[in-house]
């Protein structure tokens, strides 16, 4: 299924209760994105590094994930110290490269790294339907997690959909070229991706008219937090305060 | 013998797919308990839509449903028609969605309101009707055509329906799922519809067949 890279793991993180891993990681995020002293941000790199090796994740879905945050964080090194005025380190013809603005993208890079490790370790695992029902728990609104799961499903289905669609197309030779046949084609991929996808929803959701569906999600096994729980809610706890701590005191 | 007023029954049924394609002009139907209807005739004859038009899934445009006694008009009417009369789909892939095999065979109980001890019991006991014991966390996009077919018979059978209404279940199936489907469906007691173009399957399950052509019953 589509979002669910990293859920087929085996690890300690993947043990514990998925509601504590959604609270933890939302408070880190929040500690973390409004940290300004280098010394925490830096800390909080190496918490997210620590969280991300416990949960072995696929390490080429790591990578890829890395490679695609990080490309945005390459533009704003270069641009960065480009346009933030101060002492400069570097000079290309009439641009100046600034020391501030250096350390702004730096700082900018080490907290964004941080929260995907730590999201990529703790969240990513989660199972899509186990994270829906988490949200039930965290009293997020059913609406709302409802929204999610529905959406969930059916970007997957979408997803199929289109997989059929490609090998179809590749099974009778095509190759995409900068010519109107590909354009053509590309367009009916599109409409037709929609249009079946749309069909097929329509019959799932029949399917699960003819079995009572009324609007609620009932699971079958609910959450159980255990001891490892309770030591994972304590470390966090300390290492955020930690953090926090450190902030403050600057 | 069979109990005098049927199950199910439809009268004078009209249904156009928009305004050229009309399906049924005054379709008749009568299902009682007991029976196994076989239902065949050529593709676009309207066996599918006669089935899901009985639990509601498409409103005539004229006519009667009468379902286990009780006049069925608005979508609430069929709410208690969907849980007694289980309908297997024509293709599996729109009736599994959830990510296994339990999920998907619980998911009828579990809105019918019964609790989780019972559910599980029911999960266990439907699979192991069907020689699926120990399918429980396989995940349902990964599995065979049987075995999808069979998961899917499974989900509608974990509702306990009265009536099965079986939208060409033998499709796509090779000679052992079919063997093993065919085994299943004779021990079953429900009534049952049963749709399919190949009427070898027909002649071994069914108590009588009615032929579709240009929306009649024949």
């Amino acid at each position: 299924m589509v979002g669910e890279a990293f859920t087929h793991g085996e690890s300690f993180i993947h043990r514990l209760d998925p509601r504590a891993r959604l609270v933890v990681m939302v408070a880190f995020a929040l500690v973390v994105a409004l940290s300004t002293q280098p010394a925490v941000q830096v800390a909080a790199l190496l918490v997210g590094l620590a969280v991300l090796a416990a949960a072995r994740p696929d390490v080429r879905a790591t990578l890829k994930r890395l490679a695609a945050v990080n490309s945005f964080m390459v533009m704003l090194i270069v641009l960065l110290p480009a346009s933030t005025p101060g002492s400069p380190f570097f000079a290309l013809g009439p641009l100046s490269f600034s020391r501030e603005g250096l350390a702004k993208a730096a700082a900018i890079a080490a907290r964004c790294n941080a929260i995907v490790f730590v999201f990529t370790g703790l969240v990513s695992t989660i199972e899509l339907p186990t994270l829906g029902h988490a949200f039930r728990h965290l009293r997020v609104p059913d609406k709302l997690s409802h929204l999610f799961l529905l959406a969930v499903r059916y970007v997957d289905l979408l997803h199929r959909e289109y997989a059929r669609l490609r090998s179809s197309m590749k099974a009778r030779g095509f190759k995409p070229r900068a010519c109107l046949h590909t354009y053509r084609t590309f367009g009916y991929l599109v409409g037709m991706v929609l249009f079946r996808s749309f069909n097929r929803s329509e019959r799932v959701f029949n399917a699960m008219r003819c079995r009572g569906f009324n609007g609620r999600f009932r699971v079958m096994s609910h959450f159980a937090a255990g001891r490892n729980d309770l030591y994972f809610g304590i470390i966090s706890i300390a290492v955020l305060l930690a953090l926090g701590y450190y902030e403050l005191l600057y | 013998m069979t109990s005098d007023s049927p199950l199910i029954s439809l009268r004078g049924i009209r249904f156009a797919y928009g305004r050229e394609h009309t399906v049924f002009d005054a379709l008749d139907f009568d299902l009682h308990e007991g029976e196994r209807v076989g239902l065949t005739g050529s593709n676009g004859s309207g066996k599918s839509t006669l089935l899901q038009m009985i639990v509601g899934l498409l409103k005539p445009s004229a006519g009667e449903i009468t379902a286990f006694g009780k006049l069925r008009r608005a979508e609430r009417d069929f709410l208690e028609v969907r849980m007694r009369a289980g309908l297997l789909f024509q293709d599996p892939e729109d009736q599994l969605f959830c990510p296994t095999v339990a999920d998907d065979v619980a998911f009828g109980p579990l809105n019918q309101g019964k609790p989780l001890a019972e559910v599980r019991n029911i999960v266990a006991e439907t699979l192991a009707e069907l020689s699926l014991q120990g399918y429980e966390r396989r995940i349902t996009c990964r599995l065979s055509g049987g075995e999808k077919r069979l998961v899917s018979l499974a989900t509608v059978l974990a509702m306990k329906p009265d009536v099965l209404l079986l939208d060409e279940p033998f499709n796509d199936l090779d000679e052992e799922s079919t063997e093993r489907l065919i085994l299943v469906l004779s021990r079953l007691p429900q009534a049952m519809v049963l749709v399919s173009h190949q009427r070898q399957f027909l002649n071994c399950l069914t108590t009588k067949t009615l032929h579709m052509r240009n929306g009649v019953l024949l």
